[in-house]
């Protein structure tokens, strides 16, 4: 699309792709095994991990950002750590970029999948125990597969959630050209250089063309999971 | 094929104390009113629901048992449940919905087994279709299938016909008489309609506010007059068992059984058939003198075994002959006016017409 976005502008709009679809997939297994653990589990202190679960949700990104920049900072502490001994770092690149927005989003998607977890109807699962499946078994052949379209609906909100955060990226891994400067970046930064507002307004109608897609997306796939169960 | 069961557990609102035993194949019914117990106790067999105490032992398999803390999970213990809801998996084709039990009891159920389930069922044509395309019927239909193919120990029937309507219950009824006659499984039917226990059970557990108030088999028990104490509200009219003569070439069919012949209007089914007959309290009317002319096909010289009279307006009268046993109920007048007591012959007088045409062949 060169005619219609900049070269920095299209650079911006690849990162935030890429940082969000690597957020959302690496936090799902943990938020499946969260959503698991909450849907079926009961054990002592299920409360406040629930609410750590949910923390991201109501704080303030920025104070994410910060206080994952003292975690992985690479001064000291943990950050230090992975970069003295496996060279991984996250400050100031995209996958710092990819964490903040994987634990922003982590919620979106612990919450889908555990009410699709337990919307499945115990009953099927039930019938499944009296037909010789252990616990494994049922997850795998029935759980899961009626809880799929739960699943997808909380990968897309999360993805699209993904997409707009500001707060904890610009804050965790600063905002450098192709290395961390998301689409929400790209327009801030429009809008703080002279003359930038028509780069801010083009940037901007992407965001909420993508962010419309992604929920319409979202709401199929929710009203899928519905008349199966 | 045995099973053993006894159970205790305090629900609070009631509580749960029964203790019973099945010994051979057939149906046994677990009756009684809503709220009696008896899904609880299905459901403690199939290891749904655990019971606080108790010992279940399924074919010499203990499954269950409080004081040694032993408990085997629902997954291991081999029954077949069928639902009254089906419970079919939604995201499955029917044949995978057959097959889900029948994959997991590997070397316990041969291949040839699905296609004689399959076709005694008539599920043949099904085989792709998803289950939400299914009528009520034939999902029922499935639901029993998929519960067989488990090659289980024992079937657990949680009142299969109750979420129908009465023209689907006729369509499902003779799956099941095939299966009681055709399996030799022992079969739990839990129901708290008569004249499906009547069709179908061999055995009855009756259940009255979570505990078992009488046990035996469908002929003792229907034909007692303490039933609508022990059961509640249950109409009363005793089984015999019958088999049906020569034709006759007058529009009617002789029913021999023990002690004597009932003559009902003409079945079409061969000679020497098995037949239940059901033959409700009300429809049997009661005299000192045989009547000679009359309309009414059978007059049966019987013996009063009993008689129950707290009621002011109505008395049940227990009737037997040979080994038959019958129940006639007629009004506190008519009682006084028979004086009829324990031992007194009477005629019992049936129409041909009012016999129960619900009759269908007998196991064994």
């Amino acid at each position: 699309m060169p005619e219609i976005l900049t070269p920095a502008e299209s650079e911006a709009l690849l990162l935030s792709l890429r940082v969000s679809t690597v957020a959302v997939f690496a936090a799902l297994p943990f938020a499946f095994a969260a959503a698991v653990l909450l849907a079926r589990a009961q054990f002592f202190g299920k409360t406040i991990v629930d609410g750590l679960i949910h923390v991201p949700l109501v704080l303030p990104p920025v104070a994410v950002g910060f206080l994952l920049l003292t975690i992985f900072g690479t001064r000291a502490g943990p950050g230090a750590f992975l970069l003295a001994h496996f060279g991984i770092r996250f400050v100031f690149s995209w996958t710092g970029a990819a964490l903040a927005s994987a634990i922003i989003t982590f919620p979106f998607q612990v919450r889908a999948i555990r009410l699709a977890l337990e919307g499945a109807d115990e009953g099927l699962n039930e019938a499944a125990e009296t037909l010789g499946a252990p616990w494994w078994d049922r997850l795998v052949n029935i759980t899961l597969p009626l809880a799929v379209p739960g699943i997808v609906a909380g990968i897309i909100t999360a993805f699209a959630a993904s997409l707009g955060e500001f707060g904890a990226i610009i804050t965790f891994v600063a905002n450098i050209p192709g290395q961390t400067r998301t689409l929400p970046l790209a327009i801030y930064t429009a809008l703080q250089t002279p003359g930038g507002e028509a780069e801010a307004a083009r940037l901007s109608v992407i965001a909420i063309l993508l962010a419309l897609i992604f929920m319409t997306l979202a709401e199929i796939f929710a009203r899928r999971a519905r008349p199966l169960a | 094929m045995s099973i053993e069961v006894s159970l205790a557990h305090d629900f609070g609102a009631f509580a749960l104390d029964v203790r019973f035993g099945i010994s051979r194949p057939g149906v046994t019914a677990l009756f009684g009113p809503s709220g009696a117990g008896k899904t609880s106790i299905i459901n403690a067999i199939a290891g749904t629901f655990r019971p606080k105490q108790g010992r279940i032992v399924i074919d010499g398999r203990p499954v269950f048992d409080s004081a040694l803390s032993l408990w085997v999970s629902p997954s291991a213990r081999r029954t077949g449940y069928v639902f009254q809801d089906a419970r079919l998996f939604p995201h499955m084709t029917v044949r995978d919905n057959l097959l889900f039990g029948w994959r997991r009891a590997r070397g316990r159920a041969d291949a040839g087994e699905v296609a004689r389930i399959v076709a005694l069922l008539g599920l043949e044509h099904l085989q792709e279709r998803m289950p939400r395309t299914l009528s009520g019927g034939e999902k029922s239909r499935v639901g029993l299938g998929r519960a067989l193919l488990s090659a289980p120990d024992i079937l657990l029937l949680d009142e299969p016909l109750a979420a129908l309507d009465s023209q689907r219950r006729d369509e499902i009824l003779p799956y099941l008489e095939k299966l009681r006659d055709e399996a030799r499984l022992p079969m739990l039917y839990v129901s708290h309609a008569l004249d499906e226990v009547a069709r179908l059970a061999h055995q009855i557990v009756v259940l009255k506010n979570g505990r078992v108030t009488r046990q035996g088999s469908v002929f003792d028990v229907l034909s007692d007059l303490e039933l609508p104490q022990f059961a509640g509200s249950a109409p009363l009219g005793a089984v015999i068992e019958t088999k049906l003569g020569a034709p006759r070439g007058d529009g009617l069919s002789a029913l021999d059984f023990d002690g004597g012949t009932l003559l009902v209007q003409e079945l079409n089914r061969p000679e020497g058939t098995r037949l239940r007959v059901r033959i409700r309290a009300e429809e049997i009317m009661l005299a000192l003198e045989e009547p000679r002319t009359i309309s009414a096909n059978n007059v049966l010289l019987m013996q009063v075994l009993g008689v129950r009279h707290d009621s002011a307006t109505h008395a049940d009268v227990q009737l037997e002959l040979g080994r038959t046993r019958l129940v006639a109920r007629i009004t506190r007048a008519s009682l006084e006016r028979l004086k009829l007591t324990s031992g007194k012959p009477v005629f019992a007088i049936i129409k041909s017409v009012t016999v129960d045409t619900q009759m269908m062949p007998q196991l064994d």
